[in-house]
């Protein structure tokens, strides 16, 4: 200590938040690095042809060298990434390979549906699944526990492209309660101008309740597809950290005292559960956020999962990066909003 | 999706299907065509670099052409499209094409011979992946201005030697000749590039149909052009949208959502072939898959041991069954439909055969490697050839990869045997001929990558001068017979075994009138049909 309050001598200590700010940013920057690294490297080394994909099966070799020299192939791996570092640091995801627009473009226009979807699907998630991981932990080994236990089970072992595939075909094929693939009804496309990108927003912008309606039951199904699988995690959780809340001696003294069972568990067992449960929902969040492939798949969703995978398999590797970039800072800005959180609920975190 | 899966999701619908019939279908207005289809292949519509099925599509339909393909009457070749006629001059390197007159862009500007000969000068000069359809007639950036010329209401073509006037022409129905608006493009160049940025998102053409919008992987969407030369196309608007989903498409379909769906699988078409109101059209395409023997391999280059592996595939067996509705048995290099295709098959499964071609020529236990990429017909093409040659002491190991690790090693002649597909790049019988029966310098200097007669390290013998003098006859049947006698002999002597067509099935609805997919030679057209 004493080595510590002589090295602080005479020097002006920064104020706590200037710190944390700096802290928090240099942690994005050296995570942020080490993603596109990783991901940089794994694109090269991958046995896919980004030049095959470009030039086709048929090009003379003159052709595929050719453009193997434009895409910087021939140079040094760590001269591509330098180079590939250079133009992000400007903003720049450079032009997707294939299809020759601006990733930048794609990614605006693939990510804003992804978060319309996946926002919707972690509303039901946190709607649907806490309420019922509470319900199990109190009612433990109850015919509710057991329910709980196999919505859960379900949601964890059903193929995501199966119950898909069976939602689409009775709600929409056999029932026709709710819009098939597709984002909005073909009468619909184009109708609101975009803002944010998200069609339930842009609608609500420009008041069209119509098209409002049929985007509805169009995202209804995958949304609530998404949160099933959400409500499965999410529940299970908040029954795990309820359990071992429940059996904590506060709660036993709350009991002792008299307090209904009502205020021992809402206001004082979930009350102590929210930073964990917290934590549980941002990692769910930020899964949904990444894209469900192949939930974007059966509901011909122009998603950022679907977007991603498209461009490794076609060995777009500005895309793949771009998409790498946005849904790695998602994951961080989550993380950050999460720390927040903890320091709004829960003092000692201050 | 696997096999597996696609069988359990085909069995649950079929299941549901069976316990209820689909609640009252919508349907699309009489005027409207709507198709679910896979567009993710589409990476820009300009024609002078658009290569992809998709896209071709939309070129197709928004584009005019100096000659067209009517979609109602393919067998018959080429017609006039904004080249009302053409001759050619007696030394046969020179076409002069005669414009139609008052023909309008959709940009209302008046059509004219300039504007045909800026859109192939700038396709020339552009040099993208399919400019080889226009270059091979001896056009270079450098001599295009005199080779490619307008003079008055003409088009003057020079190509740098006599051509067949078939070839020259089944070239300019690709989508490499649609006619652009010089005018519009050229208000939209950036830096010299010939409006090349702005045409890979936009559209300039005199087609039947005008853009609307193209979402990547989203949706097409096209309106009809009213003032189009041959009349206002009857679907006054055209919507495609992806749907990646076989069963998503079907569904769409049996909900009447859809009046076409293009990617369905073979289970779904089954399921689909069942319902009210769907029916099923079946149109021959260009894709061939088919076996190749690499003749630097010693044993692989005898003459019988080339005719011995065409009677170790079991034709019918792979038709009817895994390939199912989505392959024909074909085994000439032309698909049909193509000017001059032999529709003789006159291999079959025969291992006794086989047998005995393989001991005249001395061979016993052979080992070899077999490279394919990594999709599940062509594994399965592979595991049942497997399976014959066991049974003639060949034992085949199959190698699976990506492209990248395939096509790598076959581009450079190291695999001994490769299991592929190939389409063709334009709608003239050279665009096959030029590539499995031609090869003019068999040296591993040579580095022809792009024919597959070099990737086998093949000397064709004289096939090679025989499919030069194809693309240089003039007279139409004589050029078919000259196709057909190099059919002959390549299958006799060739180191491919081709075995099957690719076949496109479409499931439509029943009030869908003249649909066509373009059959082999090219693509899908809207504006003939009625519904």
């Amino acid at each position: 200590m004493a080595l510590t309050d002589r090295t602080g001598e005479g020097r002006a200590s920064l104020p706590p938040w200037i710190k944390t700010t700096f802290l928090t940013l240099g942690s994005i920057a050296v995570t942020m690095l080490g993603l596109l690294f990783v991901t940089f490297i794994i694109g090269r080394v991958m046995p896919i042809d980004p030049v095959l994909a470009i030039v086709g099966e048929r090009a003379s070799q003159s052709t595929y060298d050719a453009v193997f020299e434009e895409l910087g192939l021939d140079k040094p791996l760590i001269v591509q990434f330098g180079y590939y570092i250079w133009d992000v640091l400007h903003l720049d995801f450079g032009t997707s390979l294939l299809n020759a627009r601006p990733v930048s473009e794609d990614i605006a226009r693939v990510f804003p549906a992804t978060l319309e979807l996946a926002t919707l699907g972690i509303f039901f998630g946190i709607v649907l699944g806490v309420p019922l991981g509470v319900l199990a932990a109190v009612r433990k080994g109850s015919w509710i526990d057991q329910v709980a236990r196999v919505v859960a089970l379900v949601g964890y072992s059903m193929p995501i492209f199966w119950l898909g595939l069976m939602g689409l075909l009775i709600f929409y094929g056999i029932l026709g309660w709710v819009g098939g693939p597709g984002r909005v009804g073909i009468f619909y496309v184009d109708v609101v101008p975009p803002v944010t990108g998200m069609i339930l927003i842009d609608a609500l912008l420009d008041r069209n309740w119509d098209v409002f309606k049929n985007a509805f039951s169009h995202i209804i199904l995958p949304a609530a597809l998404l949160g099933y699988y959400s409500l499965a995690y999410i529940s299970r959780m908040t029954r795990s950290f309820m359990l071992e809340q429940l059996s904590a001696e506060y709660i036993t003294t709350a009991r002792v005292k008299g307090m209904s069972e009502w205020d021992v568990v809402w206001k004082h067992a979930v009350k102590n559960i929210r930073v964990q449960l917290i934590t549980v929902i941002a990692l769910s969040y930020a899964t949904l956020l990444e894209g469900s492939v192949l939930t974007e798949i059966i509901f011909s969703w122009p998603g950022i999962g679907s977007y991603i995978t498209t461009a490794l398999l076609s060995a777009d590797m500005n895309a793949v990066l771009g998409g790498t970039v946005v849904v790695g800072l998602v994951f961080i800005l989550l993380n950050i909003f999460s720390d927040l959180l903890y320091k709004v609920f829960d003092p000692r975190a201050r | 999706m696997n096999a597996f899966n696609r069988l359990l999701t085909g069995a649950a619908i079929g299941l549901a299907v069976s316990l209820s019939s689909f609640a009252a279908n919508a349907e699309t207005p009489a005027n409207m065509l709507v198709i679910a289809n896979r567009i993710d292949d589409v990476t820009t519509i300009d024609p002078a670099e658009s290569f992809e099925f998709a896209g071709s599509d939309i070129s197709r339909n928004v584009y005019s052409r100096l000659v067209i393909l009517d979609p109602m009457d393919l067998d018959a070749g080429y017609k006039p499209d904004l080249a009302e006629s053409w001759e050619v001059s007696e030394d046969g390197m020179t076409i002069t094409f005669t414009m139609r007159e008052g023909v309008t862009f959709h940009s209302g500007n008046p059509v004219r011979a300039e504007d045909a000969a800026f859109s192939l000068q700038r396709a020339v000069i552009l040099n993208k992946t399919p400019a080889f359809i226009l270059t091979q007639f001896g056009f270079t950036p450098e001599n295009v201005t005199e080779t490619i010329r307008a003079d008055g209401n003409t088009l003057i073509l020079t190509t740098d030697k006599k051509y067949a006037t078939s070839f020259v022409l089944n070239c300019l129905t690709a989508t490499i000749g649609a006619v652009v608006d010089k005018e519009t493009v050229m208000a939209n160049e950036v830096d010299g590039d010939m409006g090349s940025e702005w045409l890979r998102t936009n559209s300039a053409g005199s087609g039947p149909y005008m853009l609307d919008s193209w979402r990547p992987n989203e949706s097409v969407t096209l309106s009809s052009f009213p003032d189009y030369y041959g009349g206002a196309p009857e679907m006054e608007r055209v919507i495609v949208r992806h749907v990646q989903e076989s069963a998503s498409q079907r569904l769409l379909l049996e909900r009447g959502d859809i009046d076409i769906a293009r990617n369905l699988n073979p289970e779904d078409v089954a399921g689909a072939s069942a319902a009210d109101g769907v029916v099923i059209s079946d149109e021959l395409k260009g894709r061939l898959m088919y076996l190749a023997l690499n003749q630097k391999h010693p044993e692989l280059s005898k003459p019988e041991v080339r005719q011995a592996f065409k009677y170790l595939i079991d034709y019918e067996g792979m038709r009817d069954s895994f390939l199912a509705g989505q392959y024909a048995i074909h085994q000439n290099f032309l698909p049909a439909t193509y000017l001059g295709a032999s529709d003789e098959n006159p291999f079959s499964y025969d291992i006794e055969k086989a047998r005995e071609l393989l001991t005249a020529a001395g061979v016993d236990g052979l080992e070899i490697e077999l490279g394919v990429r990594e999709a599940q017909e062509r594994i399965e093409i592979a595991q049942s050839f497997q399976n014959a040659a066991a049974q003639v002491g060949i034992k085949v190991n199959i190698t699976v990869g990506t492209a990248k690790q395939i096509l790598a090693r076959y581009r450079a002649r190291e695999l001994d045997v490769y299991l592929g597909a190939w389409g063709p790049d334009y709608p003239d019988p050279q665009t096959n001929a030029g590539t499995f029966a031609y090869n003019p310098d068999n040296s591993d200097e040579a580095n022809a990558t792009g024919l597959l007669a070099w990737r086998n390290s093949w000397d064709t013998g004289g096939l090679t001068e025989k499919v030069e003098a194809a693309v240089t006859e003039g007279d139409r049947d004589t050029r078919i017979q000259m196709y057909l006698d190099i059919q002959s002999e390549f299958r006799e002597t060739s180191p491919f075994v081709i075995m099957f067509q690719q076949i496109e099935q479409s499931a439509m609805r029943e009030n869908v009138t003249n649909w066509s997919t373009g059959q082999a030679v090219t693509n899908a057209a809207y504006w003939q049909v009625t519904k």
